[in-house]
């Protein structure tokens, strides 16, 4: 089966705490720690599996700048085959229709059995997958944790809905996943696999590559514009308790006591 | 004017609460917008919930078909596409079924779409202002969006108070025979309910939940223990799910379990709004986060700035010394 992962890199939040720049044009860039998208991430792991088992290629894309190339590399120790960067000035700015285009662009240069994308990303968005899939008419299935390889022609896939419950589908091959965090344990990647995959070539596509015209991409393209960012006053908010650890448990303590917190 | 339309959720015959959010926000897009409610499924149950749904929009479509007894987003997709005029709005809620609907169905609309909106700032022409959140909420942003052919948007569940009016006595148009003749390639089979655990978070009093913030496996213990002086059960975020810490009945929200405890005390969570979407009943909400601006301290009642693995043993030392 050949198998493409899109993948994003964006600001760890396990790392970082986000803040919003002195002008609200941007969230505050200095020092983010990066890191894959972590949805895409367990995507990229289903892929691995997938191939491991029925054989095929696992090749994993992003659009984005020179620093993206890193998390391709880091995916490509993991296991997946080759990596591809769609990178060019005038993809910035783009909304989710414009990435999704330009994704598009280089699934047909291809011929992929199944495209898997995150359910979502930094934005928490979760759009990408399914504009992909609806632009190559392609058939799509959301907030995946499940899929079982039923033949070359069809995929069994389990779309995880509220509470917890399994959506289970037919769904026909070619077709794009979004894919939700938990479906698999994602293997760990060391420095020596990082080591081993760093000279490897990442072919590296702009827009005149893809035939994409840049004016339908980046912001110029974009009907969906982020004007800015800031941080909503949303009244009063906790009573934060202050003081030494062991004053704050105390009255902690007489708080809870209140409430029936302690029995 | 543009045309507003409402997609509802519903399910045993009875709409979800998104079905009168949906009217709110339609509102704050434009104050007197009339608003049509778009209701597919199949049989009795279809039947109560276009009459429930009258009540409250101006227009009710009703579309009746064996097909859509179950929302397969695929067939609803095609079916939307045949139905919606060119420049209309379509409100979805932003939960699985929205995030499985709505951004294929604007790119085949040649529609705008943004997802998760959680207020409008008024229509200026054919550009709509409205605010979403990024990074789980720790930022905000003021987003345009050129509804000029069109706009899918999804409303995030909770975020617009219930129009509870009930005052529009709207019309029940069949329009069935569009469902007619649509194929798709994913059919659904079933669903396979979550399984039980040995503990029932649901029915807690007391919950000491964990998040991220405990960093590694061996650090819920001193939830354990924690709850344990506390007389509390341990319940949990979704990366402690993910990560295979606890089981999956301990998680809550929307995608796990919808809990109602008197007391919350929430321990390195971030407080995004599918964690606090499983929090019901409004209980005493203690939030202890080592990041001062971290959104669960916009919505708990008390919050300590606090690195939690230094201060849950404490806390569990000082209730024991008590006893
Ligand atoms: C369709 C869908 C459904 C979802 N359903 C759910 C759901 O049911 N339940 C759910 O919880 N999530 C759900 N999520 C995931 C959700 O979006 C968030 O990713 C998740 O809730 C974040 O969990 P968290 O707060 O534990 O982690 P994070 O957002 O990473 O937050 C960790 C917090 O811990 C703090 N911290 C770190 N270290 C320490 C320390 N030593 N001491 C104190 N504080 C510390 C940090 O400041 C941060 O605020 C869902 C997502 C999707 C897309
Ligand atoms: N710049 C990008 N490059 C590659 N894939 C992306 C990019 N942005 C989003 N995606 C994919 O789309 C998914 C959903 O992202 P979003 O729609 O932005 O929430 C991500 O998990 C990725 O798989």
């Amino acid at each position: 089966m050949e198998i493409l992962v899109c993948v994003k890199r964006v600001p760890d939040t396990a790392e970082n705490e986000i803040e919003v720049n002195n002008d609200g044009s941007d969230i505050s860039r200095d020092d983010l720690v990066y890191s894959v998208n972590e949805w895409d991430n367990y995507a990229v792991e289903e892929a691995i599996q997938i191939r491991d088992n029925v054989g095929g290629t696992v090749t994993v894309i992003s659009v984005g700048d020179d620093d993206s190339e890193e998390v391709l590399r880091r995916e490509m120790a993991m296991g997946a085959d080759k990596g591809i960067l769609l990178s060019d000035d005038a993809f910035n700015g783009s909304d989710g229709k414009g990435l999704a285009s330009i994704l598009k662009a280089e699934v047909e240069k291809g011929k992929y059995d199944l495209i898997m994308a995150g359910a979502q990303a930094d934005a928490g968005a979760g759009q990408v997958g399914g504009m992909l899939a609806a632009m190559l008419d392609l058939p799509y299935a959301s907030l995946v944790n499940k899929v079982e390889v039923v033949d070359d022609k069809k995929l069994k896939v389990g779309r995880e809905v509220e509470g917890g419950n399994v959506e289970m589908n037919d769904i026909e091959l070619p077709c794009v996943l979004s894919i939700q965090t938990g479906i698999n344990e994602p293997r760990y990647v060391g420095i020596r696999g990082i080591r081993k995959v760093a000279s490897v070539e990442i072919p590296v596509h702009n827009a005149s590559d893809l035939g994409i015209s840049p004016d339908t991409v980046g912001g110029a393209g974009s009907r969906v514009k982020v004007l800015d960012y800031f941080v909503p006053d949303l009244g009063e908010g906790a009573e934060m308790l202050e003081g030494s650890t062991e004053e704050i448990v105390e009255k902690l303590v007489e708080l809870l006591k209140a409430k029936g917190g302690i029995k | 004017m543009t045309q507003v339309f409402a997609y509802i959720i519903h399910k045993d015959g009875v709409a979800d609460d998104t079905a009168l959010e949906l009217i709110a926000a339609a509102k704050k897009i434009q104050a007197d917008a009339q608003v049509t409610a778009i209701v597919t499924g199949s049989g009795s149950d279809l039947d109560a919930v276009c009459t429930e749904v009258a009540a409250s929009y101006n227009e009710v479509l009703k579309i009746d078909n064996e097909n859509l007894a179950y929302p397969n987003a695929e067939i609803i997709r095609a079916l939307l596409l045949k139905m919606l005029p060119s420049d209309a709005i379509l409100l979805v809620p932003h939960t699985t079924f929205g995030m499985d609907l709505a951004p294929g169905l604007s790119i085949k609309l040649d529609a705008a779409f943004v997802a998760d909106v959680v207020e409008f700032e008024g229509l200026d022409g054919s550009t709509l202002k409205l605010v979403r959140q990024e990074y789980s909420g720790q930022v905000s942003t003021h987003v345009s969006c050129d509804i000029s052919s069109g706009g899918v948007i999804n409303i995030r569940p909770g975020a617009f108070a219930p129009d509870e009016s009930k005052a529009a006595s709207g019309t029940v148009v069949d329009k069935s025979s569009e469902a007619q003749g649509i194929t798709v390639k994913r059919s659904y089979l079933e669903t396979v309910v979550a399984e039980v655990g040995d503990v029932d978070i649901t029915k807690s009093d007391v919950l000491v939940s964990v998040g991220r913030g405990i960093e590694d496996e061996d650090n819920i213990e001193i939830a354990h223990d924690l709850a344990e002086v506390l007389g509390a059960d341990v319940s949990c975020s979704r990366p402690i799910v993910d990560s295979k810490w606890l089981e999956k009945s301990r998680q809550v929200g929307t995608s796990g379990q919808t809990v109602k405890p008197k007391v919350y005390i929430a321990c390195g969570i971030s407080g995004s709004f599918q964690h606090l979407g499983g929090i019901k009943g409004s209980p005493f909400m203690v939030a202890i986060n080592k990041n001062s601006k971290a959104p669960i301290f916009q919505v708990a009642d008390v919050g300590i700035v606090a690195d939690i693995l230094e201060f849950i043993p404490e806390f569990a030392d000082k209730v024991k010394e008590m006893k």
